[in-house]
């Protein structure tokens, strides 16, 4: 139990998607102008991750590791299909984001209209993705440990993108120069909210 | 968000097919030189920049990217765009995913069997080049309208935008960082503190926020010379 609280912990601040390996930057950049929106699409990326990681460690374990296909018979118990691993992983992904995007038109209206282009756009979030190949490099121990780690990033994702959002919204009275409004500003914010986050590092889980 | 704007304008202005246009005209010119620096892949399009900031600590792994995004970006837009009127509407999103995918691939196996070391130090960022949103941004907006060649030299062009920003960033986080260039040492070793110098190398260039702080001034300093890029 307290393997799982670590990975969570560590997944959230430790190495958060945005501040720590910069995943997600282009949505994060460009869903952070208002709170509600970057809201939504913080939920989004949530759900997404919960579910893709677990499948694709899955996936890893009995289809695409060295020796993992073993199940089928002694005859495949030396083939490595790890080299696919980015196709099946992206298909897992493309095809787990057609279905939140049908739930989501299905159930909230205003949720999709408002997060518009970049519900398709998950599909190619990096932080996705990242996700799963952060899971193949680190070696989990079983499903439950990809499953927390997965909701623990998304949810670093979320606490990024939110931060951001609430940020620019106050930013805006401010009397920033012109030439470093909008998107300038937003990344030198972005370095600044990184070095906080760098704090955690120290700690040791 | 200016870079929406400039996606759709793109898409409907399909170029009229005209009999005979030179290889190198001045519009095809064009699709080359814009994104250097008016319609930057990362600075104005902010397409890109997830995979982009963190392979920048050193120069060689930025060269690296930069090339293999060049490839992957110039096949995947003449592809995409042979295959532009066969491939149904509704499954396009995956059709160029496959696609990009498989070049990655291509691209990974060729980095681990030639430059294995470059290979380890890039680790997940590589894979990451299928989701890296300038190739899809690009795919989506240019080759899915536009012919051939006209799509291979957006896909050069907005491939070296990006890269080139990739190797500014990473020479100038090297060069403080560590007092390297590809893995030289450029600041005298006489110099530093420990040989009885005055200096000592700033190892916060080194830490991943300085990476967005870098990439934030280049904004300033873009956008101060170039004034119709400000927004408002």
């Amino acid at each position: 139990m307290q393997e799982l609280v670590n990975i969570f912990a560590k997944a959230i601040f430790i190495d958060n998607m945005v501040f720590a390996y910069f995943l997600g930057m282009c949505s994060y950049l460009a869903v952070s102008k208002k709170v509600s929106t970057s809201f939504g699409l913080g939920i989004a990326v949530v759900f997404v991750l919960t579910v893709t990681v677990p499948t694709n460690y899955l996936l890893q374990n009995f289809v695409l590791q060295e020796g993992a296909l073993a199940w089928i018979g002694p005859n495949f118990a030396d083939v490595d299909l790890s080299f696919l691993s980015f196709i099946l992983f992206i298909a897992v992904i493309a095809s787990m984001v057609q279905l939140v995007e049908m739930l989501v038109e299905k159930f909230s209206p205003a949720l999709y209209g408002a997060l518009g282009i970049f519900l398709p756009l998950i599909a190619v979030n990096c932080a996705i993705l990242g996700g799963s190949l952060f899971m193949q490099e680190r070696n989990y121990a079983n499903i439950t440990e990809a499953t927390v780690f997965g909701f623990g990033s998304g949810i670093g994702f979320f606490i990024a993108i939110v931060a951001i959002a609430a940020i620019r919204e106050k930013i805006q009275y401010s009397n920033v120069p012109a030439p470093l409004k909008g998107l300038g500003i937003t990344f030198i914010v972005t370095g600044l909210m990184g070095i906080g986050f760098m704090s955690f590092m120290g700690i040791k889980l | 968000m200016a870079d929406v704007d400039v996606l759709e304008k793109e898409v409907v202005e399909k170029p009229v097919p005209k009999p005979k246009e030179p290889l190198f005209s001045k519009k095809n010119r064009k699709l080359l030189s814009d994104p250097f620096d008016d319609n930057n892949p990362i600075t104005v399009q902010v397409l890109g920049i997830c995979s982009a900031l963190a392979i920048t600590v050193k120069l060689q792994p930025a060269i690296v990217m930069a090339l293999s995004v060049v490839f992957v970006m110039a096949s995947g837009n003449v592809i995409i765009s042979l295959l532009r009127n066969f491939v149904p509407n509704r499954i396009r999103i995956i059709v160029q995913l496959v696609v990009v995918a498989s070049l990655v691939v291509l691209v990974d196996q060729v980095l681990k069997a030639f430059v294995y070391d470059v290979s380890k130090e890039l680790a997940v960022f590589v894979g990451l080049i299928i989701t890296n949103c300038i190739i899809m941004g690009r795919l989506e907006a240019f080759a899915l309208g536009n012919k051939p060649w006209r799509s291979f030299l957006d896909g050069i062009g907005n491939a070296w935008g990006y890269g080139i920003i990739l190797i500014i960033v990473a020479f100038f986080r090297e060069l403080f960082g560590s007092g390297q260039l590809m893995g030289y040492q450029i600041v005298p070793e006489s110099w530093y503190l420990a040989n009885g110098g005055f200096y000592s190398d700033n190892g916060f260039m080194l830490l991943p926020p300085m990476a967005l702080i870098t990439v934030g001034v280049l904004i300033w300093i873009q956008r101060a010379r170039n004034t119709k890029l400000i927004e408002d």
